[in-house]
């Protein structure tokens, strides 16, 4: 069934083709460009149209493409590298030359790819959708392949598997292959959702030691730009403890992304000692490539996070920024004459936020096992001021937040994460985890918190009276607090530095604090901190 | 699919830059239109938006003299096109890309639609190689690398200009080859553009410019770094040279949005700029780069000017998320008779961690900055306190970092015209590292 273009104003395009659904992907013009139909009038549908459009005529060919957008899960994934509708970037390249063009659709995953497919099931056996009926390796996962329905296995194709032919067969000579597609905007289904319980080390001091998250979680990260929201996901990205990262781009600067790549591809993972890639799913849709195809990138991306979830593994999130995927979202409201919200944001931001953050969680699969999906998403309110919508929206959900501080970054204070206000509340659950392998966690935990507030109100005296009229163990104190700013909450992501594990973590605060009760013993037995300072001026630290 | 131009004549409304025309057959989105006014000017145009037969023009250049009646608009059936070719060099061009020094067109090889496609975030090539500046407070702590955009947010009155004047000429690559600049002039007056003549001059057949001045129309200043930018890319990744684009002032680029936006009757979003200002901005922006396997560059330096000093206001802002650091220029340093009066508190290069130590700088530049800018920040900090309990009620290291901060400006930061090699940069700063050896850890 065909149809025409009717109007044009940007990426917006009405059609004239009846029969369509909402939600429904539709190729437009005659370069079979992808949309996706976002309302209906009659005979007519507006269609968000997901790539570069300039050149699109009036009265040019509009087809349907039978069935809502899509992502296809199947091995493979990992490792690549797609954009905001899961075309893979290598494939562009290979095809169109180093600038993305408007109308490829080369499919997502590898068909040469040969893998090893082996499976404990035996024909007659019945399958409900979302079971396993068997597994391949991908990299250093045991890679489940699910089964897209419910029906009884009559055969299976086991041995070397190539992804265009058939790995199971059902009764009426039904084939299941080992990819199959999802739409994107439904989430993946489970038998039930659990409460997170395990902390999700970040390998970042700060986070790990004061803000906590649980694999199963959702942080949000706001900071005004330069304040390092990106080096810190990326950090993240590289160093957490799961096994999976979908890393999202959305909006954001393509030199970035090209930095991500290559560094991707050089290091390896700490913990499999594989490269670093093999275990992370890039998508990459940068500020100027097209807007539609941002906002459909975190369903894209997370609909892959969730696939991996499904297989009983822990996955991260990791979407730098989810701001700009609201600014698309506000573009698109816009371009369809929707009345505005707060800022011109349309009054669904939140709940389709809500909607999206809560595919987040740890989950009883349906293949059996117990797998999770945490967040951490950057978000870059305007002019560094929290006050604004999307930040505000997340909040609402999320369950910590790192706040990024202007005034620490320009100090060079990395990461930025503003002590005061940032909060996680998942520490009491993170807590009872931590004192399992440290008694003393949650005591220090407090212990450095009250030095570091204590340090903020001495130093409001210090404005007054100079550091000379401030006691001795005043000033003492202000010196530790100093100490665990710069040498324990800083931490740079370009050197080994980049990566603590708890203990390294707990052995360095219990020093520095150990070091503080010293000194002030030493300063009630009559000590002056001056001499004493001299005096251990050249102890190792 | 139209074989042939098709001609109208039924405008029906004309508001601002904007053209309504009627009963049109088959248009296409961002279809290039030629306007010819009822006394014979020739006008050109863009398809911003089409509905059925009606279609919405924006045109290049100023609408005055046009009428419902006998206005004639004809329809191209193409996108808009830069000619390319190597006859674009050493030469001045308008807003429209005709040419401004007099010269008659050069004959283009060939041409491409002057929106650009975006680079395969897989073919881009990470900036990694150091461009000497010879400004200390870039290339020292805020360092520049080949295909990086960083812009310089200044504020009214301050030298921005001399800056960008004393970057093109100073600007070298680590191996010596030349740069060729693209100058693109938005909105700059008579007396601005002048001054940049000049050096234009110094680059002899360097470069080339396109200018729109402040008496020019305002539809051009949204089309000339689009233009600039489509030349830049020929040069850097056809012709493999090492382009740098500056853009003077992206804050009258971003009115001019404003304007247009206005008159498309658009939902206004902060201070009345558009909400697609992220993105229209990053359009520009993003076309800088480098990509593997070819040798050219694309570097990106535009100058904004931020309105009421305001680093929050929606220019400075949206840029600042996009580019990939920014050079700051502070009313405070300027005032002390600092130049450049670059703050490096919130100045940031982001890409600066790759392009710099051994191979690139030097080994121990990473260390020296790092040293440099702790040192500077806490001296800052202890102005304040000076300011409630004077120098004397301060302790006797608080009191050496103060005295830092102000060495700092005066020896490192501050350099007049002369221009400083990145060797003379780093003994500079260790220099004055030495001299507080006590404090500058």
């Amino acid at each position: 069934m065909n149809g025409k273009v009717t109007s044009i104003s940007g990426a917006t395009v009405c059609v004239d083709l009846p029969d369509l659904k909402v939600g429904d992907r539709v190729l437009v013009g005659s370069n079979r460009l992808t949309g996706e139909v976002v309302r209906l009038d009659g005979r007519i549908a507006t269609v968000q149209v997901f790539e570069e459009n300039r050149g699109l005529g009036i009265g040019e060919e509009v087809a349907t493409a039978g069935g809502p957008l899509t992502v296809h899960l199947g091995p493979g994934l990992l490792g690549g590298v797609f954009d905001g509708l899961q075309r893979p970037l290598p494939q562009l390249l290979r095809n169109s030359g180093d600038f993305i063009t408007s109308g490829q659709n080369p499919f997502p995953l590898d068909r040469s790819r040969a893998w090893e497919f082996s499976s404990d099931r035996r024909p007659g056996e019945a399958l409900h959708a979302g079971e396993a009926f068997g597994t391949v390796r991908e990299g250093h996962i045991d890679h489940l392949l699910l089964s897209p329905r419910d029906g009884t296995l009559v055969r299976l194709h086991t041995g070397t598997l190539f992804l265009e032919n058939p790995a199971a067969t059902f009764a009426e000579a039904e084939p299941v292959h080992g990819w199959h597609s999802w739409p994107v905007r439904d989430a993946r289904p489970y038998r039930r959702k659990l409460p997170p319980t395990t902390p999700l080390i970040t390998g970042q001091r700060c986070l790990d030691f004061l803000f906590p998250l649980l694999k199963g979680g959702v942080a949000i990260v706001p900071g005004g730009f330069g304040t390092g929201k990106t080096v810190l996901e990326q950090t993240i990205a590289k160093f957490a403890d799961v096994d999976v990262v979908v890393y999202v781009g959305c909006g954001e600067r393509g030199n970035e992304m090209a930095g991500l790549l290559d560094e991707f591809g050089e290091l390896e993972d700490p913990r499999s000692g594989r490269p670093l890639m093999e275990r992370t799913i890039i998508v990459a849709n940068t500020s100027n490539m097209p807007v539609a195809a941002r906002e459909s990138s975190i369903f894209t991306a997370v609909t892959m996070a969730e696939y991996y979830r499904d297989m009983g593994l822990d996955v991260l999130f990791l979407a730098d920024s989810l701001s700009r995927w609201a600014e698309a979202l506000r573009e698109i409201s816009a371009a369809l004459e929707e009345m505005p919200g707060e800022d011109g944001y349309p009054t669904y931001l939140g709940s389709r936020l809500s909607g999206f953050i809560e595919r987040a969680g740890v989950v009883e699969a349906l293949a059996g096992g117990e797998g999770s999906l945490s967040m951490i998403l950057a978000v870059s309110p305007p002019g560094a001021d929290f006050a604004e919508p999307v930040t505000q929206a997340c909040l609402r959900v999320a369950g910590a937040l790192y706040l990024l501080d202007t005034q620490l970054a320009h100090r060079r204070h990395f990461p930025a994460i503003n002590w005061t206000q940032s909060f996680s509340l998942y520490s009491d659950t993170a807590m009872a985890h931590f004192t399992e392998q440290h008694a003393e966690w949650a005591k220090l935990q407090a212990r450095c918190r009250d030095l570091l507030q204590r340090e903020d109100a001495l130093r409001e005296v210090a404005e007054v009276v100079g550091m000379e009229g401030l006691q001795d163990g005043d000033r003492l104190l202000m010196r530790t607090a100093e100490k665990i700013r710069l040498d324990f909450l800083c931490q740079n992501s370009f050197t080994e530095d980049a990566f603590a594990t708890p203990q390294d973590t707990i052995a360095h605060i219990t020093a520095l604090v150990a070091g503080h009760d010293r000194l002030a013993a030493a300063l009630k037995g009559g000590a002056l901190l001056d001499d004493l300072l001299k005096e251990g001026a050249d102890a190792p630290r | 699919m139209r074989l042939a131009e098709h001609q109208y004549r039924t405008v029906r409304a004309i508001h601002g830059p904007l053209l309504f025309l009627e009963k049109v057959f088959a248009a296409r989105l961002g279809e290039l239109v030629k306007i010819t006014a009822p006394d014979g000017r020739q006008l050109s145009g863009e398809v911003l938006k089409i509905a059925g037969d009606q279609v919405l023009v924006q045109v290049f250049g100023g609408t005055q003299g046009l009428d419902t009646r006998r206005t004639t608009v004809s329809f191209s059936d193409a996108v808009m096109r830069a000619p390319l070719g190597t006859g674009v060099q050493g030469r001045v061009f308008d807003g429209s890309f005709r040419p401004r020094d007099g010269l008659p067109m050069f004959v283009p090889e060939f041409r491409k639609p002057v929106t650009g496609a975006p680079i395969n975030p897989v073919a881009r090539a990470h900036p990694v190689e150091f461009i000497e500046t010879g400004f200390s407070t870039i290339d020292g702590l805020n360092t520049l690398v080949k295909g990086q955009k960083l812009p310089i947010f200044t504020c009214a009155g301050l030298p921005a200009r001399e800056m960008t004047d004393q970057l093109l000429r100073q600007a070298r690559l680590p191996d010596g080859g030349p740069f060729v600049l693209v100058f693109v002039a938005l909105g700059l007056t008579h007396f601005e553009y002048q001054f940049y003549r000049q050096t234009l001059e110094h680059m002899q057949s360097r470069f080339v410019a396109f200018v729109n001045l402040a008496d020019d129309p305002v539809v051009e200043r949204l089309l000339a770094p689009r233009l600039a930018l489509t030349v830049a890319e020929d040069l850097a990744f056809r012709q493999e040279m090492d382009v740098l684009v500056i853009i003077t002032d992206m804050t009258n680029y971003c009115d001019a949005l404003r304007e247009i936006s206005t008159a498309r009757e658009e939902l206004p979003g902060r201070r009345g700029y558009p909400g697609h200002m992220y993105s229209d901005l990053a359009s520009l922006y993003e076309r800088a780069g480098r990509i593997h396997g070819r040798k050219g560059s694309v570097t990106l330096l535009p100058t904004i000017t931020m309105p009421e000093d305001d680093i929050t206001h929606p220019i400075p802002d949206l840029t600042g998320y996009i580019t990939e650091g920014q050079i700051v220029l502070s009313r405070e340093l300027h005032q002390k008779g600092i130049y450049p009066p670059v703050d490096v508190l919130p100045s940031l290069s982001r890409l600066m961690q790759h392009g710099i130590g051994k191979g690139q700088t030097r080994k121990d530049h990473r260390e020296v900055a790092n040293r440099l800018y702790r040192t500077y920040a806490k001296g800052c900090d202890l102005r304040r306190l000076e300011a409630v309990v004077g120098r004397d009620g301060m302790l006797a290291d608080d009191r050496k970092l103060l005295d830092f901060a102000d060495r700092f400006e005066a020896d490192f930061v501050h350099q007049g015209q002369q221009r400083r090699t990145i060797d003379a940069t780093l003994d500079t700063a260790k220099a004055l590292l030495d001299s507080f050896r006590e404090v500058a850890r």
